[in-house]
């Protein structure tokens, strides 16, 4: 095993990244989601497809979007369909397989914030919004979400609910006539967490390299439950590892200079 | 649906009372500053919203563009935007299968204003990429202005290209390097970097007033204003 040096954050990045099956179509946003999805991409699951919300099926990027609306996006994809089209004949046409979403807050069963800190009507923080990320909540076969871990993101109680996970858990999604299976994995700098087949309330299944359990159940804001079967997340290897840093030194070098 | 820099220049101007959308944000980047500090704090002016999702908005548009009432979609159903959007989201029971399906309010501006890469003399407008909501938004529209990059005598417009006809649009200017800082696929790229240095201008009240004052206010049109941020040394 590879004794490089990483951090927390591509440990992340690297634990989504597996969870691309090769072949599956998935939603991606920018920022980590396109970081984890093109690195699948680039390794072990080179017939992944990539779907950005802004129309562009099938894009294969050299260099990570700063916005779903990137040129280079447009440019490397299969086909470009118009934004009414991704949401109807696709997302709500139930064609995608695996959704990544990032997060401000999530609760025990993964209902996301990404609206507001505090009172809708008077924020202490006001956050960009939902964007794309309800609909593909509700309608892709699975979902990934990936945020940091803390108290101030892994809340008992969300400010606002701005996409639904496993709403009040059990077979509430399917109540609610909710397409896809909803969030599968929670995947943060600390470990990875999976609902329970029954209740639907996050289980920290698996802890990154190094980190004690303690330091998740301090920094989770509800009573964590713990999987008796606790695993070990496998380190980066070293192809995880190189793919993944040349992908963003391309980046930072194509984004620089104004 | 995604306001953007002149949406955030347009909020800390105090030109907007209200805002429509799904997504305000500087994509990549972090906080449209002044769209932030309207609504966290009410400056210069309040900010109403009516807060939805992509699709929703989507929706809404294709709804308006179609003269709907209402477009019809499977969406906010588990989540609180339907409660604090309830003006233009309700929910309504399919008269097919009795499934609960939401219903948003059809969006019918009084002025749509796009950019798009050519138009010919008549003014056809011809675009291509990704084209997000621009001819749902330009038929929804009670009037349209659509500004391009240049005005051709022949679109050469391959079968099935996107093209509005020259008949739903009220005017066509053309602007070169309209769409800055972001696109016209085939004539320039997205400039990834102003985005950042917009986070920069638009963090604090001061520095964000004297940077319209020095750009906007005093440039008479948009070639005036590249030009005085060329004389900054930003590459545009």
């Amino acid at each position: 095993m590879s004794e490089t040096a990483y951090t927390s954050d591509e440990m992340m990045t690297i634990a989504a990244s597996r969870l691309v099956r090769n072949g599956a179509a998935c939603f991606v946003g920018v920022g980590l989601p396109s970081a984890a999805t093109n690195l699948a991409r680039l390794t072990h699951a080179p017939d992944a497809v990539l779907i950005y919300e802004s129309g562009a099926i099938g894009t294969r990027p050299s260099v990570l979007p700063l916005s779903i609306g990137d040129d280079e996006l447009a440019d490397t994809a299969d086909v470009l369909v118009s934004l009414v089209e991704i949401f109807t004949y696709w997302l709500q046409g139930e064609r995608i397989d695996l959704g990544f979403l990032g997060a401000a807050q999530i609760d025990k069963f993964a209902n996301i914030n990404s609206t507001v800190i505090g009172d809708y009507r008077a924020p202490s923080t006001r956050l960009p919004g939902a964007g794309g990320a309800p609909a593909i909540a509700a309608s892709c076969g699975e979902i990934v979400i990936t945020l940091r871990h803390n108290k101030r993101a892994m809340v008992k109680k969300l400010d606002f609910r701005t996409s639904g996970g496993h709403l009040e858990g059990g077979d509430s999604r399917a109540r609610m006539r909710f397409p896809g299976r909803g969030p599968t994995a929670v995947i943060t700098d600390l470990g990875i967490m999976t609902p329970d087949p029954e209740t639907r309330e996050l289980t920290l299944t698996s802890l990154h390299p190094g980190v004690p359990v303690e330091k998740v159940i301090d920094n989770t804001g509800w009573p964590l439950r713990v999987d008796p079967n606790l695993r070990t997340t496998a380190p980066p290897t070293e192809t995880e590892l190189s793919v993944l840093r040349d992908l963003q030194v391309r980046t930072a070098r194509a984004h620089a200079g104004a | 649906m995604t306001p953007d820099i002149v949406y955030d220049q347009m909020i800390g101007m105090g030109c907007a009372s209200k805002l429509v959308f799904s997504w305000g944000g500087n994509p990549g980047v972090g906080s449209l500053h002044r769209f932030r500090d309207a609504v966290e704090k009410g400056w210069p002016c309040p900010l109403e919203i009516d807060e939805h999702e992509h699709a929703g908005m989507a929706a809404r548009y294709a709804a308006g563009a179609s003269h709907l009432p209402f477009g019809v979609l499977r969406g906010y159903l588990g989540t609180d935007l339907a409660q604090y959007s309830s003006a233009t989201v309700k929910f309504v029971d399919c008269p097919f299968t009795g499934e609960r399906l939401a219903a948003v309010a059809a969006i019918r501006p009084d002025v749509a204003v796009v950019h798009a890469q050519k138009a010919d003399r008549k003014g056809n407008v011809l675009m291509w990429g990704l084209l997000g909501a621009q001819k749902e938004v330009v038929l929804a529209s009670k009037k349209a202005i659509v500004t391009v990059e240049e005005i051709v005598d022949d679109l050469d417009a391959p079968m099935n290209a996107a093209v509005l006809p020259s008949w739903v649009i009220a005017a066509v200017c053309e602007v070169k390097r309209g769409a800055f800082p972001s696109y016209a696929h085939g004539y320039y790229g997205r400039n990834n970097a102003y985005y950042k240095y917009w986070d920069g201008v638009s963090r604090d009240r001061a520095t964000f007033q004297a940077w319209m004052d020095k750009h906007v206010m005093q440039s008479k049109d948009f070639g005036q204003f590249l030009q005085s941020l060329e004389a900054e040394g930003l590459h545009v």
